[in-house]
């Protein structure tokens, strides 16, 4: 069996329908976590991961792809038709196995911050793992979330991408059918 | 400008509606229209519909035309509409019109060209007399027939371009800008130029190339080429790596041919309009071509003095959607800036009123 | 499509009969297909979906292209059993045809099916598209203009 011949969605318009409900619900309320369905998970990417990608990359939407995450390309090529860059600054998004150089992708500018990247991240688990204390915007009292999968030194990592706010990296996380957001906007402390 | 959010017309907006489909359906007795038959025997309004809304494909402009009663801009709108709701899979690879199958084909600048001159089905010849016949629903003779030339009938500009005599066409290479993904922003390239003529309204393109005539920056053209017919569309899916011919589409080309120019540094030669247009619609190729070439006034170093030199003012008001649209939004309700206006008015005339009785 | 000879072109047959079967209608392609032993079983990767291809023109004819405006296009991707998958797009709107297509397409890369699958499918569907672009080719050379000479007219 060819990789790049297994299905997308099943019911495309339902489905992307409601991931994207899921993915802006997730950005609204950081640290709240979020089911999809839909598609089968498909190696190397989790159910969350696939889903992500057929409702937000498309053939106008430059994707940077981690190395790590090459064996995923020619499902995305098929499935999203996204023009895959080897530049990681010239992605709108990019999609990696683990946190990548968040330096590498771009932040956006002062006059257009919108233009920066969205980094799709698949990581370990989004029940388990080290616990992180969320404040910003969207939460009316902290929150606190657990993930497994992320580098040691992310507290510091992040610290760096909301300082450049309004420009700054947005993140989805996901982990088997489950997927939360971190919008650039959101303060993280290590629990 | 303040609109004001109004409650309580749903139940006449309902019954509205209603009315409306029973307008729309006529005379009971009357055989309902098909979309079939309009497919099939209103073609031109067809051909109007798909390319003033962008979008190719005659069952849906049937379907637009029947729901629009026959309103052509409205029918476009439905179009322009619709397209919003489909993924774009591919940009097809540009057409060739230089192997268009092509059912007309004439040249008003020479008489015997390579190719020779084919009328097609044109109205041109009918002298415009109405036919009554036509209301007996009688079936129409079967066409005559002869042999065919099916080799590929040479363009015009290349039988001219042979002796250096036309300009040139620009990079065959670029990638072109995309006024469905970008709004249009100024100084306007040609491409985007020419895609926003393609899918302008016909009867302010035809005023505009009319103008150019009568000597609002007028550019002495003859038509070079008119053909129509049908060209193959390719794509190239990426998950094949080569381009695959997906079906057929029906265009109108126009290739103008105008005053010639010469510098310092060049030999004076003929510049060029061009019009392409969905279907069968060569009043609206012609316009465009007269059109495009008076657009490109400046990077002629020709005066911009007339309207349709003026890219701008063109382009601005040649989207017959757009300009309905803000033509139409005057409907909305404007109630409390027409409060002010009145209490304007009324002071004004107050305070007139009152200098004259004191006088 | 041009019946140009050009140079060798390896995916040249493959793209004739995707041409071919673009323009087929379904139930010639399910006939076709059904004559040759019966359908066969598929599974559906993507689609068939409808979408949009924007056309484009030309400035001129032959220079710097421009968005001419959108066409509606069908596409479907199949599977067979065998693993072969099968590829359609085609202009319109009909996901039945898209996917009888690409179903076709499949079948006619299996080398122990495609000479009886032209023979029964691709053959006669030419055939006949050919023959309609004949029949207008005819009628328009009827309406070409045969100038007399003005000595002939005056003699």
């Amino acid at each position: 069996m060819n990789a790049e011949l297994a299905p997308g969605f099943a019911d495309p318009v339902r489905a992307a329908q409601s991931c994207f409900r899921a993915v802006l619900d997730a950005m609204s309320h950081p640290g709240r976590v979020a089911h999809v369905a839909g598609v089968a998970a498909q190696s190397p990417l989790c159910v969350a991961s696939a889903a992500v990608l057929l409702t937000l990359v498309d053939h106008e939407t430059p994707l940077w792809l981690d190395p790590d995450a090459e064996p995923a390309r020619r499902w995305i090529e098929f499935h999203c038709g996204a023009p895959i860059v080897a530049r990681p600054e010239a992605g709108v998004f990019a999609f990696a196995l683990s946190l990548p150089d968040l330096s590498q992708l771009s932040a956006g500018s002062h006059e257009s911050p919108e233009t920066s990247a969205t980094l799709i991240c698949q990581i370990g688990a989004l029940d388990t793992g080290r616990h992180f204390r969320l404040t910003g915007p969207g939460l009316r009292s902290a929150t606190t979330i657990a993930i497994e999968g992320l580098p040691p030194g992310f507290v510091t990592i992040w610290r760096r991408n909301h300082a450049m706010f309004p420009r700054g990296i947005d993140l989805i996380l996901c982990a088997g059918d489950q997927l939360t957001a971190l919008p650039r906007t959101v303060s993280i402390e290590e629990v | 400008m303040a609109y004001v959010a109004v409650k309580g017309g749903e139940r006449a907006i309902r019954n509205a509606h209603a009315w409306l489909a029973e307008e729309r359906r006529g005379d009971p007795a009357v055989a309902e229209l098909g979309l079939d038959q309009i497919r099939e025997q209103l073609g031109r309004a067809i051909d109007r519909v798909m390319a003033e809304g962008s979008l190719y494909d005659p069952d849906l402009a049937a379907l637009a035309i029947k729901q629009a009663q026959g309103d052509l801009i409205e029918a476009a709108f439905l179009l322009r509409a619709y397209r919003t709701t489909l993924p774009r899979f591919a940009h097809a690879r540009p057409i060739d019109t230089a192997s268009m199958r092509a059912a007309r084909r004439i040249s008003a600048i020479f008489k015997d060209l390579p190719g020779g001159q084919t009328l097609g089905p044109t109205y041109d010849y009918t002298h415009r007399l109405l036919d009554f016949e036509l209301a007996e629903n009688q079936p129409p003779p079967d066409a005559a027939r002869a042999r065919p030339d099916l080799s590929p009938i040479p363009r015009v500009p290349d039988i001219l371009g042979r002796e250096g005599l036309l300009e040139a066409d620009g990079p065959v290479d670029a990638e072109p800008g995309d006024l469905t993904r970008e709004p249009l922003s100024f100084p306007a390239g040609r491409d985007v130029r020419l895609q926003a003529l393609a899918r302008g309204d016909e009867g302010f393109l035809l005023a505009m190339g009319y103008s150019t005539q009568r000597g609002y920056g007028g550019s002495h053209p003859f038509a070079g080429e008119v053909r129509m017919g049908e060209v193959s569309v390719e794509i190239e899916p990426p998950e094949l790596g080569f381009a695959i011919d997906i079906g057929d589409l029906t265009v109108t080309e126009c290739q103008m041919v105008n005053q010639f120019k010469g510098s310092k540094t060049q030999l004076p030669q003929f510049t060029r309009g061009y019009g392409l247009v969905f279907g069968y619609s060569e009043r609206k190729a012609m316009s465009m071509a007269l059109v495009d070439r008076a657009m490109r006034a400046a990077e002629l170093g020709e005066d911009i003095t007339a309207p349709a030199q003026n890219p701008e003012f063109v382009l601005y008001h040649s989207d017959n959607i757009e300009a309905t649209g803000f033509v139409e939004h005057l409907k909305l309700p404007h109630y409390v800036d027409f409060q002010s206006e009145l209490q304007n008015v009324r002071r004004l005339r107050e305070a007139v009123e009152q200098r004259e009785a004191a006088e | 499509m041009n019946d140009t000879v050009s140079s060798p072109d390896p995916h040249a047959a493959r793209r004739h009969w995707m041409s071919v079967l673009a323009r087929a209608p379904a139930d010639a392609i399910e006939a076709g297909l059904a004559r040759d032993g019966g359908l066969p079983s598929w599974t559906v990767i993507r689609g068939p979906e409808i979408g949009l291809a924007m056309v484009r023109g030309r400035a001129g004819g032959s220079g710097s292209p421009f968005n001419l405006g959108e066409m509606t296009v069908t596409r479907c991707t199949v599977r067979l059993e065998s693993g072969i998958a099968g590829h359609a797009y085609i202009a319109g709107r009909d996901e039945r045809r898209a996917e009888l297509a690409a179903v076709a397409d499949a079948l006619l890369q299996d080398p122990a099916l495609a000479g009886s699958l032209h023979e029964s499918l691709i053959q006669p569907l030419a055939d006949a598209q050919r023959e309609q672009r004949l029949s207008r080719a005819e009628k328009a050379a009827a309406t070409r203009v045969e100038f007399f000479a003005m000595r002939t007219m005056r003699s």
